[in-house]
């Protein structure tokens, strides 16, 4: 049985201007120990997707219109807030994008690195306080007896981030979801915090969800991959297939857009046009209007991500229909 | 003299990890005038505070002691202050005074700052209907007229001046509800306090642990002006004699008994009407210390 299973996810944001669909029927599975990486340019709904899990959607304007997300044989979605605070920070933990504002200035690293402790594990504060030693120390701060001591101000980006995965991992998560961790930080650092969360996950033997808009950081940290746009799941699959064996023109859109692979001194391969608006409902695919190739049903009729290969789902009409190949 | 060797691994800023108390005591230091402001207000608190030994020991009068045979003197050895019409020493009034002044201004503050700190703080963070609901009736509250208001509380509690300001301070709270408010609204949009959230931490946890302390500026800030508010407010009722009641003194009371006869005995209002100047002043300054001292965004220097 996989660790999480998100079910017909579909959440939405009623404003002022209409309704906003912008997680639609998004399902997907993690095993245990497993890492799945979600990726998708800016307003694909893959935060969002994190966030109704988590039951950290500001209500209203957001609202989960319906499916499911069962965690080890519960509903996430179906829990009270006083039921989900028993798996949140718990079981379930999350990292955020910017370090530098996810750390409460006022308070000490001490107690907030020690706080699930007290709450969860009715730890007492001598105990919690070794632990969270033993923490710092595991996440390469130097000196934790004394850093503990110290308020977020003191610390740079990369170490906020470093103590913001201790205090996700602390408890010894089954899950943790890191939502874009390394955007916020410059590129050695980057690099640095995604050999942390290796370390952590061979140590912990956790699954973790992974968001982010960088395919280079996604294929070197991922078992399988998750491709989404307007809110929808557009590929599935294991690492090397998505790469190698990619089934949706998007996905094959989105690696041509990396600039490392680009040849040098010519200009810049970019997906013409921008991401539909998702007040308006879409017919058909929502990647149809940008995508080379279209044809006249792709404008159609509705998509969704089907098995096109072994384990290998894609949600492109033409990829469904004629094997089209990529 | 050899080169600072630079060990891997050790701190940088030597071993002083300066904490947050300790880091916005350095910033008030370099504050000369908020310093100045502190040790005024302490000066003064303690000297009122130490009243009834000073008049017994070293003045030698009491605040009620009267002298008709003496009248009015200005200032000289015996009286450092002068006297009033009746013969009593300025100064021993003028410290008993500062004690009902200055315990009235802290009174009414704690009780402002107590409910409008909450009132505030839960309005701004349940949000919603809920946070309609209450601001609509500090607004309301606020529509009355103040000084009518509080001349219907002095009819009531007249008698009991500290239960007066009680029901003052529990006026006071609505702008302090007001800026609480805001505030948590700001606070409660940031990372942290969704990265508290998702710790699975309880909502009164999140309010109380997490979301005060980031208010601990704006508060003490708005704390040390309200203080002298309240005092002027108390100078204002004691002018209209609805205040305290003699033979007790406060400062109001003093500035308005020299202001009848100011022509005559300049000194009974210009000394007390000083020492009120003065608190305010120094109240001000420490008040602007304090919000500079306790912004942790200043620490980055």
């Amino acid at each position: 049985m996989p660790l999480l299973t998100v079910n017909k996810l579909r959440t939405s944001f009623h404003t002022r201007a209409g309704v906003v669909r912008a997680v639609q029927d998004v399902s997907f599975e993690i095993a245990r120990g497993e890492t799945l990486g979600i990726v998708g340019e800016s307003g694909s709904g893959k935060s969002v997707t994190c966030y109704s899990i988590m039951g950290l959607l500001p209500q209203p304007p957001g609202r989960i219109e319906g499916g499911q997300a069962i965690f080890d044989g519960v509903d996430l979605l179906a829990l009270s807030h006083r039921e989900l605070n028993k798996y949140r920070g718990l079981r379930i933990s999350m990292i955020f994008q910017d370090p530098m504002t996810s750390l409460n200035p006022y308070l000490r690293i001490e107690q907030q690195l020690i706080e699930p402790l007290l709450i969860h594990e009715k730890m007492d504060r001598p105990a919690a306080r070794r632990r969270a030693v033993e923490m710092l120390a595991d996440v390469g701060i130097t000196d934790p007896v004394h850093r503990l001591r110290m308020y977020p101000h003191e610390f740079s980006g990369g170490m906020r981030q470093r103590v913001m995965i201790a205090m996700a991992l602390i408890t010894k998560p089954d899950l943790l979801i890191a939502d874009e961790p390394t955007t916020a930080l410059d590129v050695t650092v980057q690099a640095q915090i995604l050999d942390l969360m290796k370390k952590m996950r061979q140590e912990l033997g956790m699954a973790i969800l992974l968001i982010s808009h960088d395919l280079g950081v996604v294929s070197g940290f991922c078992d399988r991959v998750m491709v989404m746009y307007a809110g929808r799941v557009m590929e599935s699959a294991r690492t090397p297939e998505l790469f190698y064996e990619t089934k949706h023109p998007y996905t094959r859109a989105l690696q041509k857009s990396i600039p490392a692979l680009q040849v040098k001194g010519q200009e810049l391969y970019t997906i013409a046009g921008a991401p539909p608006d998702l007040l308006r409902p879409l017919p058909g695919c929502p990647f149809a209007p940008r995508c080379g190739y279209v044809v006249d049903y792709c404008a159609r009729e509705e998509v969704a991500a089907l098995e096109v290969a072994p384990a290998h789902c894609s949600a492109c009409l033409r990829v469904q229909k004629e094997k089209m190949p990529l | 003299m050899p080169a600072p060797t630079l060990e891997p691994g050790a701190p940088i800023d030597g071993d002083k990890s300066a904490s947050f108390w300790q880091d916005a005591w350095h910033r008030l230091w370099q504050n000369k005038l908020a310093l100045f402001g502190l040790i005024v207000v302490t000066t003064l608190s303690l000297l009122c505070f130490l009243a009834p030994v000073l008049c017994a020991h070293v003045l030698g009068f009491s605040y009620e002691e009267q002298n008709l045979a003496l009248g009015p003197v200005s200032p000289n050895r015996t009286h450092w202050l002068g006297t009033d019409p009746l013969g009593r020493d300025l100064l021993a009034r003028l410290l008993y005074g500062g004690r009902i002044s200055l315990m009235l201004g802290m009174c009414a503050t704690a009780v402002s700052l107590v409910i409008g700190v909450t009132y505030g703080a839960v309005s701004g963070f349940v949000g919603g209907k809920t946070d309609m609901v209450l601001m609509r009736m500090v607004d309301i509250l606020y529509a009355l007229p103040f000084t009518i208001f509080v001349v219907l509380l002095t009819v009531f509690f007249g008698q009991n001046i500290i239960l007066l300001f009680v029901a003052i301070g529990a006026v006071q709270w609505l702008t302090m509800a007001r800026i609480v408010r805001g505030q948590v609204m700001a606070i409660k949009q940031q990372e942290f306090i969704e990265a508290a959230r998702a710790l699975g931490l309880r909502r009164r946890r999140i309010l109380f642990r997490h979301i005060l302390p980031n208010l601990l500026g704006p508060i003490i800030v708005y704390a040390t002006l309200t203080v002298p508010e309240v005092m002027l407010l108390e100078a204002f009722l004691s002018f209209l004699g609805l205040g305290v009641q003699a033979p007790h003194s406060s400062w109001g009371v003093l500035i308005k008994e020299g202001a009848e006869v100011m022509e005559e005995y300049p000194w009974l209002l210009t000394y007390p009407a000083a020492a009120m100047a003065l608190t305010l002043f120094s109240l001000n300054f420490l008040g602007d210390g304090l919000r500079d001292a306790l912004d942790v965004h200043g620490s980055k220097d």
